[in-house]
């Protein structure tokens, strides 16, 4: 089973990395740009008997800092 | 005073930490490999100091704060042996939730590796109590990770319990508040990005970092 773990950062907290995609975008003349944000995106490949709480888990204790970052997980069954 | 410095692959101010801490203790630390499980028997001051452990991979620190020795450290730290975290061992501490918060990216993006003027916040700590409050002194900075957030409520305890231990006076990174350093709850753990131990011979230009580590030895020897 494969599964994988968006991580972006928190609405409010300042992305600078995000800020200076977007100041790129606009030196190179795309204008329609309001916002980027960046974030991280990691794949995991799972014994079949993963629960959602055990990747919760390593989301909470490792993947993800949760005091300035969110995540989301979405598992690939067929994968 | 018996210190320990951790080291992590990838640490490189371990070195200048212990030698700052031979100069001013008199006794060499014990270098402590991340892999180990236990510190050195009698332990009475633990340094985590800056670098790049583990390449910053996933997030700055958070690869060391996982680490086996970290156990040790943190069981060291509840007990009440002080520990300070300079630099990466700043973003270490955090993400070991030993000290709150978090360090992001710095808010214009570049590495800065500049001497900056700070204030002493609080001179009533374990680390700071040889220094006068509201002092201003000027420890060296290095780090493209260096901006402190935290939510607003944890800001405001922080300030309010008198945990805000080094604060810049020229904003250098984005940092909330304009913090540099900050204590845990206890009052012996202290996190901060500049590195005193970088100002403690007046070959460096500087010698404000001394009485940090003059402080503790008195405190604790």
């Amino acid at each position: 089973m494969k599964a994988r773990v968006f991580i972006t950062l928190k609405s409010g907290v300042l992305d600078p990395q995000g800020k200076a995609i977007h100041h790129a975008l606009e030196g190179l003349g795309f204008s329609g740009v309001n916002d980027v944000r960046a974030g991280k995106l990691i794949e995991l490949d799972l014994a079949d008997n993963t629960s959602d709480s055990e990747i919760e888990d390593m989301c909470r204790k490792l993947l993800a800092n949760t005091v300035i970052e969110n995540f989301r997980i979405e598992k690939l069954e067929n994968a | 005073m018996k210190s320990a410095v951790i080291v992590f692959p990838g640490s490189n101010c371990d070195r200048d930490l212990a030698v700052a801490l031979e100069l001013i203790t008199g006794r060499k630390p014990a270098m402590v490999w991340h892999k180990e499980t236990e510190l050195p028997e009698g332990t009475e001051f633990i340094g985590v100091p800056g670098g790049f452990s583990y390449g910053d991979y996933l997030r700055s620190g958070a690869m060391a704060a996982r680490s086996p020795v970290m156990r040790a450290v943190k069981d060291a730290a509840d007990r009440g042996v002080p520990v300070i975290g300079i630099c990466n061992g700043f973003q270490v501490l955090t993400e070991a939730g030993m000290l709150p918060g978090a360090l992001m990216r710095n808010a214009g993006l570049s590495f800065i590796c500049r001497p900056v003027p700070l204030r002493v916040e609080n001179s009533q700590s374990l680390f700071t109590a040889q220094y006068d409050a509201g002092e201003r002194i000027s420890f060296p900075v290095a780090h493209h990770d260096g901006n402190y957030q935290a939510d607003e409520a944890t800001l405001d305890r922080l300030e309010g319990e008198g945990r805000v231990a080094f604060r810049y006076l020229d904003q250098c990174n984005g940092s909330a508040r304009d913090i540099a350093g900050i204590l845990n709850d206890s009052g012996n753990v202290l996190g901060l990005m500049p590195h005193p131990e970088r100002v403690v011979e007046p070959a460096h230009g500087g010698t404000d970092g001394r009485r940090l580590f003059e402080g503790l030895l008195e405190t604790v020897a």
